[in-house]
């Protein structure tokens, strides 16, 4: 760390630093795009992890938090502009394409306009909101922004502003389609989105050219709700961002909330979770299994996906009550001990996997018309999956080694033996196999688990002393886990009070969507449905 | 799910014996309920999901809870062709202008079941600055299944309950009607008057 | 066997005794007309219900089984509510076509469907060259879906209807090249002589290797033609919502189902016709006990055993397999089945020629 110090002051000598969990540079606004570059081009920080808005009373702004995919090294960058009538950033969309949608989201929330970014429309509000919602001085009087029941107008409307060598910045306007572009809509309502996605495509005859998503239709203000909630009132929105990996992210909240408390988590509860985890992933990768082939037209495989997903239902059920919102993992434990039947049930659930598996393999996987359709569609490199931020298994299709539980162990997944499973083809087919093969990682893992979870009969549910009433020491935190769908991070700020100042949710999906255009253009509309089911977006979790 | 479990509904059941009892007309009323029942056992759902409850919809449809056995089988992706607007998860502003146009473009008889939480009173959003609290806010609500997500056991008695509603449409006439009677007084500002 | 004919000419003659010829004629044509509406119905209701427990059975379902014994009355409550369901109006769209669309999808396969030999002397078209107006009539159905894509003003259906004419009309060559494989191997293009011609073993065994690869095509051909899955592409339900018929509501949507599951049964039908003997019990050629036995099963019953079971086929292909792409299914048309097919006319041919058959 100290090394990295020292590297970042002899770049860019105006930078103060600051310790904590990571390095976090403090950085002026003029010397960041200069600083930015170098820590691409020179320090080897590829990854943008986040970007995340915060208001900080006096000042507004960003956290940058990057990762070096070679060294693994976190370095988190703190760039504040005090204007708040008109505050302005350069933008760093050109170097990690991650920030295109990610900036567009911190622009929604707090009016932050980036300079340089091509594209500056409202993200998830609609483009008639009034007031940007994050901010602290938000005016939220119900009669600025009531419930609108007519359709949004000048949604084609952009602007982007420029800045020339003197600093003179100019803003232009400019229309997202052209005149002579046919613009096909899919969504919000439709069959394969996956929820309520919009998808804006320019096509020629079958062919795409340019895929523009419109995000927002679910936006609920989770992260503008958690600021008025207690800590242990946050985790129940976690449940309902990305519904098919909800143990995962409610653990991340909790990871998240004792690291800043400092808790010293029972061994059990750690083994627990993971369980957990993994059977929220096994039921995930399963749903993905089903949708994607439904989307293909192969209704049979989707029933048959369902099925097992029914058995691992009824094991959450059992210990947890809840079906899909589990609500079991709380701060410092989980809510109650298991079920009896638990480690039973889930040794059943393995011993009938293999075998379901190989049935899927024959029924969708061998099909000649399946490989058809993915093979060599969607493909995607491994630099642009990184600049764009597509972690999880989109990532690891890509031969990008992504795993969180890999790189930066939380859980007991140290202890546990499994594999990172990488595929190098980068298009729909590897997408696909990288959930399977996964599943089956899962089974394995499950069976460690059971032997793991035996062994600790008996042992704590929870974490002596944790305060009843939660409240964290004033600073940031950052904690990421592998989630279904790829590396989902909580940022949280607090300002030593029972609310968090800001609580962010960087969720996996949002990147997913944002590199949308780079998978799909170029291929058909049919590829268009293919390649965004094996890219296996949840739409809350994008929109949160 | 059998009949007699349904719970605190008979008051419904001896109504309409009694409504019968005192002379409805035999050609008339058995057609009526001829109309009833096919639509009743016909309720095509429209494919409509934006979170979690979409998810226990799909359930709803897989192997264990098989919405076929009672007719919902079909469901379909065009509105112009669905019978049941079924609002499976939270319903946001941006969405609201969306959901009525889905609505619109249905084609009578329609009926709206309200899903989950979020649909009855904003749910876990309660509060929040950009989602609808409540459904019927902005639709006219035939049914709500309460829960968060609901199990699937639990839409089925949602389900089931507007079957009996519909078969009894005759007497309560459906919650559309209202809705055409303000829409009618709106264009017809005289009759208004008249009612009076 | 039983020969329908006798019937059929009992009722002209009863007719006949009383009446002018053309007051008989005219009555005559009626009777067959509300016969052919209602047959035509109740099979498409039926082909609904089959295909729902069928694959509700593959996907380990049970299918409709609360309304009515087993779930019968389902599909009856179904097309009842279609029938009061609402037709919606729609601004912005060419009226005529779009109102017109659903008659012809109707118009064509009735007129396919009443080409089909029900059995022994139960046959309402029947002529020297029935076989070509039943390819024929068939087409017409591609113009009722290429007009309701486009005047329905939505780019989901005209994008549905334009793959629905490329497809179909590329399907319909295969369709006709594996038919004139047949009809090279009978010599005759009518109807009634085709399935005659089968009196001694069906096409699909006297003809062996070209008649089976012709079958294999027409099975593929016809599955595309009838726009089901794996070649649903016009629909694509998870791409286009509901393609071509999007906009369509209430009873006009309904004539798009009906006619969707009834062309099922006419492809299966005419493949019962072409490989599998039409309404011919199955004969062994020696084997007189058996045939006798054979003879007993009604024809009625035989057509439709054969329809139900080539049916059965094409329902398992689209549960299990994914949809193709546009361009992939265009490729296999035009690349594979088509020159496969051209070349299968050749050698039946020559089969024909040096007497090869059975």
């Amino acid at each position: 760390m100290v090394n990295l110090q020292e590297k970042i002051a002899s770049l860019c000598p105006s930078a103060t630093f600051e310790e904590g969990e990571y390095l976090l540079v403090n950085v002026d606004d003029k010397e960041w795009r200069s600083l930015a570059e170098k820590l691409k081009e020179e320090l080897g920080f590829d990854y943008l992890v986040s970007v995340t808005g915060v208001d900080w009373k006096e000042t507004i702004g960003c956290m940058y938090y990057f990762t070096s995919t070679a060294t693994q090294e976190k370095l988190s960058v703190k760039v504040a502009a005090s204007d708040r009538e008109n505050p302005m950033l350069h933008s760093v969309s050109d170097l990690w394409k991650v920030a295109l949608i990610q900036e567009r989201e911190v622009f929604d929330f707090y009016g932050i306009v980036f300079i340089g970014h091509p594209d500056m429309r409202r993200l998830f509000m609609r483009t008639d909101w009034v007031g940007y919602p994050l901010r602290k001085d938000y005016d939220d009087n119900p009669e600025l922004n009531p419930i609108r029941l007519e359709a949004e107008e000048n949604e084609d409307d952009s602007f982007t502003v420029v800045e020339d060598e003197a600093g003179n910045r100019t803003k232009k306007e400019y229309k997202i389609f052209g005149e002579d572009e046919y613009v096909v809509n899919f969504g919000p309502q439709h069959p394969s989105t996956h929820g309520v996605m919009r998808l804006r495509c320019a096509v020629d005859g079958e062919t795409i050219n340019k895929v523009v998503p419109v995000c927002g239709y679910i936006h609920r203000g989770i992260e503008k709700m958690c600021e008025s909630k207690s800590y242990p009132q946050t985790l129940f929105f976690t449940d309902r961002m990305d519904y098919m990996s909800s143990f995962q992210n409610r653990h991340c909240l909790c990871l998240c909330i004792e690291k800043a408390l400092g808790l010293e988590i029972p061994h059990r509860v750690k083994v627990i979770r993971t369980m957990f985890d993994e059977l929220m992933r096994l039921s995930s990768h399963l749903l993905s299994f089903g949708c994607m082939a439904m989307d293909m037209g192969a209704t049979t495989a989707f029933v048959y996906a369902f099925r097992e997903r029914e058995q691992i239902m009824d094991i959450f059920e059992k210990t947890t009550g809840g079906r899909m919102s589990q609500h079991y993992c709380v701060i410092g434990g989980v809510a109650a001990d298991i079920h009896p039947d638990l480690i039973k049930d889930v040794r059943e659930l393995c011993a009938i996997m293999p075998e379901r598996v190989k049935e899927y393999h024959t029924l969708v996987t061998g099909n000649v018309i399946f490989r058809n359709r993915t093979i060599g569609v969607g493909v995607v490199s491994k630099d642009d999956v990184i600049s764009y931020g597509t972690s999880g298994p989109n990532g690891r299709a890509s031969g990008w080694s992504c795993d969180v539980r890999k790189h930066a162990p939380y859980g007991v997944y140290d202890e546990l033996n499994f594999d990172e499973i990488i595929y190098n083809e980068g298009d729909s087919f590897a997408r696909y196999m990288v959930r399977m093969d996964e599943v089956m990682q899962c089974v394995n893992m499950l069976e460690q688990l059971c032997d793991m979870l035996e062994k600790e009969e008996g042992n704590e549910i929870a974490a002596p002393k944790v305060p009843k009433m939660v409240k964290l020491p004033a600073g940031h935190w950052f904690q990421e886990v592998e989630a279904s769908r790829g590396a989902f991070g909580v940022y949280i700020e607090s300002d030593g009070g029972k609310n968090p100042y800001r609580m962010h949710f960087n969720s996996p999906g949002l990147n997913h969507i944002g590199a949308v255009d780079k998978y799909c253009a170029g291929y058909k509309i049919a590829d268009l449905i293919t390649i965004s089911a094996s890219m296996d977006y949840v739409i809350p979790d994008i929109d949160r | 799910m059998v009949r007699e479990d349904f719970k605190d509904n008979e008051y419904i059941d001896k109504l309409v014996e009694e409504l019968n009892a005192s002379g409805a007309n035999v050609v008339v009323g058995t057609l009526d309920n001829l109309i009833n029942w096919s639509r009743a056992n016909s309720l095509w759902p429209l494919c409509f999901g934006t979170s979690c409850c979409a998810i226990e919809f799909m359930h709803l449809g897989a192997a264990r809870h098989d919405m076929a056995r009672f007719g919902f089988e079909v469901t379909r992706n065009s509105p112009r062709q669905a019978d049941l607007l079924m609002v499976n998860g939270t319903i946001t502003y941006r969405m609201a202008p969306v959901l009525m146009r889905l609505y619109e473009q249905m084609a009578e008889p329609k009926y709206v079941i309200a899903t989950g939480s979020c649909n009855i009173s904003g749910g876990p959003f309660k509060g929040s600055h950009c989602v609808v609290q409540g459904l019927d806010k902005i639709l006219p609500v035939d049914v709500f299944i309460p829960g968060c997500p609901p199990r699937p056991e639990a839409m089925y008695y949602g389900m089931m309950q507007l079957q009996r509603k519909i078969k009894l449409q005759r007497y309560f006439g459906d919650v559309n009607r209202q809705e055409k009677l303000k829409d009618f007084l709106a264009e017809h500002p005289e009759e208004k008057e008249a009612m009076k | 066997m039983f020969d329908f004919s006798i019937v059929t000419s009992w009722v002209h003659n009863l007719l006949m005794s009383f009446m002018p010829g053309w007051l008989t004629t005219t009555i005559e044509c009626v009777l067959i007309g509300v016969a052919l509406l209602l047959v035509y119905a109740l099979l498409a209701l039926f082909y609904i219900f089959y295909e729902r427990k069928l694959c509700a059975w593959m996907q380990c379902r049970l299918g409709p089984m609360r309304v009515g014994p087993w779930g019968l009355l389902q599909v009856f409550a179904d097309m009842f509510k279609i029938l009061i369901k609402e037709l919606i109006r729609l601004e912005n769209i060419d009226r005529f076509l779009f109102a017109l669309a659903p008659y012809l999808v109707i118009i064509a396969s009735m007129l396919t469907f009443a080409c089909l030999p029900w059995g022994n002397g139960l046959q309402i078209i029947d002529f020297n060259i029935g076989v070509f107006f039943m390819v024929a009539a068939s087409s017409i159905g591609v113009l009722g879906i290429l007009l309701a894509g486009w005047s329905s003003n939505n780019k989901y259906t005209l994008i549905g209807a334009m793959r629905s004419g490329a497809q179909m009309v590329s399907y319909e060559l295969s369709v006709g090249l594996s038919i004139l494989t047949i009809v090279v191997l009978a010599g005759t293009m009518s109807i009634s002589g085709l399935v005659e011609a089968q009196r001694d073993g069906w096409f699909l065994f006297k003809g062996h290797i070209p008649a089976f690869i012709a079958f294999v095509i027409y099975l593929i051909a016809a599955n595309a033609e009838t726009n089901r899955g794996p070649f649903d592409m016009p629909e694509a339900e998870h791409e286009l919502t509901a393609g071509y018929h999007t906009e369509y509501s209430g009873i006009h949507f309904g004539f798009y189902y009906l006619a969707e599951y009834l062309n099922l049964f006419i492809v299966s039908g005419i493949a019962s016709l072409l490989f599998l003997g039409g309404w011919m019990p199955l004969h062994v050629p020696g084997w007189e006990g058996f045939n006798a036995v054979m003879d007993y099963i009604p024809s009625v019953v035989w057509f439709l055993a054969k329809a139900f079971f080539i049916s059965f086929v094409l329902i398992w292909f689209r549960w299990s397999f994914p949809r193709v792409r546009i361009d992939q299914m265009l490729k296999l048309e035009w690349k594979y089945l088509m020159p496969i097919g051209l070349f299968n006319l050749i050698l039946m041919t020559l089969v024909v020629m040096y007497d090869l058959h059975f």
